[in-house]
């Protein structure tokens, strides 16, 4: 296999494992694991190791098991859309809005519609920060707003109007059944009835969000699992720097 | 045996500041009322039901008598009045006004004899009710046995009552002591309560009055099966704090989460609204002998755990003082805290050890609800159950009262079955592992978990003191607590806060206040 031809690790180079975990409305017997195996087997796996079986009750099972496949995928042939401007910290980025910029940028933040938890907007924008990066109203180029919870999109664009923003940034947390792309989506809409798309940059986040499928929506940039403020903070620094440079 | 020197002095001091800040608000409690606390007296009056475009009955009362300027002497004597003049139940009148053939307001008032004894009449049996409701619960706690402690608290999150069913029973069969049924993230921002049994809803579904009942009927019956009573709780909060309160009441859930400042807090939801009602919701839990849960671990996710810990104290403290204040026992105020802490500082488990044992010591008769760790769980679900270990340690050997059990997939979704499950195998098996550790152990008079639980009372006695001398409501709206400023006259539901007139009359308040001795 060439070297970007790549396959499952266990612990021996291509050898193909998987480690997996489900659950069936099956009883926790020989039923249940052969039902277990089957389907790992409709899905392609080989050496199928149930290893094991937990009854949950009411007629479900749950199952870990080991397997192998065979499927291989060509890294080479990968591209995904991420962000890719620098990282900066705070004073860095500080700098260079002053430099590049020369004015204070005000971001709009809130965790839209259904959603109730502030843990990511919080983290990108409280003073405080998360995991010891600071949120963005501690830094010196920010005006940062934070509205907090289930704030409708309606009112999220309205005080984005009366502030004149310069971004829009959104935290969709906890999600069910895809709420959270229905939600991002209304936002989008009513923020193109509204005229307001083309005035700001929208940006999203949340631990289901990624850069692509922020595209896909119709945002400018999404930040998902294991990003900080410091990678909000550079990208929005350096994407409105370059569009004001723009003839 | 584990205990903290902790000293009495400054628990006194802490205390004392607390009542200070909490006595000030009869003006608010005496004078005042709000449109929810209204609904409730309607929904206690035995009014229930919608209109077809779902606009609950209570609200459509309510809405009527603010549109005629009649509300400042409360629903209940209007409705009295009518049963009176048109020989009609409280129900009957509820429905003629919902066709629009009834005008309450232009009925001549009987004598109020007459409208006494009705709502006399009405409210004793309602309240025969709910007290036959709680001697039911108890009467199944003396068969089966007392809950465990810590009890195994697990939350069905579906979004649809039938599946939370077919998920609680599942849970209740490998050994949780509690569901918590979660509601719709949207709904605590809704001035009425849903109708009937739910299938929808994001996060969870609907707290109504029909899905209190099914989910209740349900672990009745799995009690059974299982010979350990199972309770259930929900949550009375956001703008119809009281009406999920009496509705709970009605259907016997046996812990409802409550907390005196939560939803100015992290919902803005209006201050002297929120104090109002959850001044008559907390009477009606108390009548109930439902065991209000609080809600300190939002505190911690908004802000640093070790930073800000002594918030968590300051807020255990005010909640107790304002539970009183509605005749909750302290044996049935689960007070919150929550095991935030960031899992890469250095001796993290002892700190913990220090700030759970500090609320156990401060409050010994109390089920205190320990949440476990979310904000540093994450999408590595092998880390995230390895904390809620750690989390599940400190539980058993402190001897919380109510351990809300965290789930390895909590940065994800809502629970799985399977994550449900495994979370319960984690706390049964730390638990039984330690289970009597705590007896074997004392900590060294100057050791560092002694020293920082005294460090952590001290600094919730200092705030408490300075909230006490500049007030509540001007500590709120400086952003003194959670770092979010709320304006006295800010927030959501401040238009349904009225003034009482002279004829105001409300056959609840004044009957739970002398059950309750207050």
């Amino acid at each position: 296999m060439t070297k970007h031809i790549i396959r499952p690790y266990g612990d021996t180079s291509g050898d193909g494992k998987m480690q997996i975990s489900f659950s069936l409305p099956v009883s926790a017997d020989a039923v249940g694991k052969e039902a277990a195996a089957l389907l790992l087997k409709q899905i392609g796996f080989d050496d199928i190791e149930i290893c094991s079986i937990r009854d949950l009750g009411e007629g479900f099972a749950h199952f870990i098991a080991y397997a192998v496949t065979s499927a291989t995928v060509d890294t080479a042939k990968i591209k995904v859309k991420v962000v890719d401007t620098p990282v900066m910290d705070m004073e860095a980025t500080d700098a260079y809005v002053r430099e590049n910029l020369g004015r204070q940028i005000t971001v709009v933040g809130a965790c839209i519609e259904s959603d109730a938890h502030t843990v990511g907007i919080d983290a990108i924008m409280n003073m405080k920060g998360y995991n010891h990066r600071y949120g963005l109203e501690r830094y010196q180029c920010f005006n940062a707003i934070n509205l907090g919870a289930q704030v409708p999109s309606e009112d999220l664009l309205q005080r984005a109007r009366a502030e004149n923003a310069d971004v829009i940034l959104v935290s969709q947390v906890v999600t069910q059944k895809n709420i959270h792309i229905k939600n991002l989506t209304r936002l989008i809409e009513l923020a193109e009835a509204e005229h307001l798309r083309d005035k700001m940059l929208f940006i999203c986040g949340g631990p289901r969000i990624s850069h692509e499928l922020a595209i896909e929506l119709g945002y400018d940039a999404g930040f998902g699992t294991g990003t900080y403020s410091t990678d909000v903070a550079s990208y929005i620094a350096i994407t409105l720097a370059a569009k004001a440079q723009k003839p | 045996m584990l205990k903290l020197d902790i000293d009495p002095g400054l628990t006194t001091r802490a205390r004392s500041a607390a009542a200070r800040i909490t006595q000030s608000f009869t003006w608010l409690f005496d004078d005042y009322s709000s449109l929810a606390i209204e609904r409730t007296v309607l929904r206690l009056l035995g009014i229930d039901g919608a209109l077809p475009d779902g606009k609950p009955l209570p609200n459509v009362i309510v809405d009527h008598l603010l549109s005629k300027k009649a509300l400042a002497q409360g629903a209940a004597i209007p409705v009295a009045n009518a049963m009176l003049a048109r020989n009609l139940t409280a129900q009957g009148v509820a429905d003629a006004v919902g066709k629009g053939e009834l005008d309450l307001t232009a009925i001549p008032q009987a004598p109020s004899d007459q409208l006494f004894a009705v709502l006399d009449d009405l409210s004793s049996r309602m309240l025969t009710h709910i007290l036959a409701q709680r001697e039911t619960r108890e009467a199944q706690f003396a068969k089966f046995g007392p809950r465990r402690q810590p009890a195994i608290y697990v939350i069905v999150a579906t979004g649809n009552i039938h599946e939370d069913v077919v998920q609680a029973k599942a849970a209740a069969s490998e050994g949780a002591d509690i569901i918590a049924v979660i509601r719709s993230t949207a709904q605590s921002l809704l001035d009425y309560v849903p109708y009937g049994a739910t299938t929808v809803g994001f996060g969870g579904t609907y707290a109504t009055q029909e899905n209190f009942r099914i989910m209740r009927a349900a672990l009745d019956e799995i009690s059974e099966v299982e010979r350990r009573y199972i309770s259930l709780t929900n949550y009375a909060s956001g703008l119809c704090m009281p009406e999920i309160a009496a509705m709970g009441a009605i259907e016997r859930l046996d812990l409802m989460l409550n907390d005196a400042m939560y939803g100015i807090l992290f919902r803005d939801i209006n201050p002297k609204r929120t104090l109002l009602d959850q001044y008559f919701s907390r009477m009606i839990n108390a009548y109930a002998g439902i065991e209000i849960q609080t809600g300190e671990d939002n505190y911690l996710t908004t802000s640093d755990a070790v930073e800000k810990a002594y918030t968590v104290t300051a807020s255990q403290l005010l909640n107790e003082q304002f539970a009183l204040q509605s005749g909750v026992k302290p044996e049935k105020m689960g007070l919150g805290h929550a095991y935030e802490i960031d899992p890469g500082l250095p001796n993290s488990f002892a700190y913990e050890l220090a700030h759970a044992l500090l609320t156990k010591e401060l409050f010994p008769d109390s089920p205190v609800k320990y949440m476990p760790p979310t904000k540093f769980a994450s999408g590595n679900i092998f880390k995230t159950h390895l904390m809620d270990a750690m989390f599940n340690f400190i539980g058993q050997l402190t001897h919380q009262g109510v351990q809300l059990l965290g789930m390895m997939t909590e940065a994800i979704h809502t629970p799985h079955l399977a994550d449900r499950s495994l979370a319960i195998e984690n706390a049964r098996y730390i638990f039984t592992a330690v289970q009597d550790l705590d007896a074997s152990l004392c900590l060294a008079p100057d050791s560092f978990v002694n020293r920082r639980a005294n460090q952590v009372l001290a600094e919730a006695v200092e705030f408490l003191e300075r909230v006490a001398g500049e007030g509540l409501f001007q500590a709120m709206a400086q952003g003194e607590f959670a770092e979010i400023k709320r304006p006295e006259n800010g927030g959501k539901g401040l238009d349904g806060v009225f003034r009482k007139d002279a004829r105001y009359f409300n056959p609840f308040l004044d009957k739970l206040k002398q059950e309750l001795g207050l």
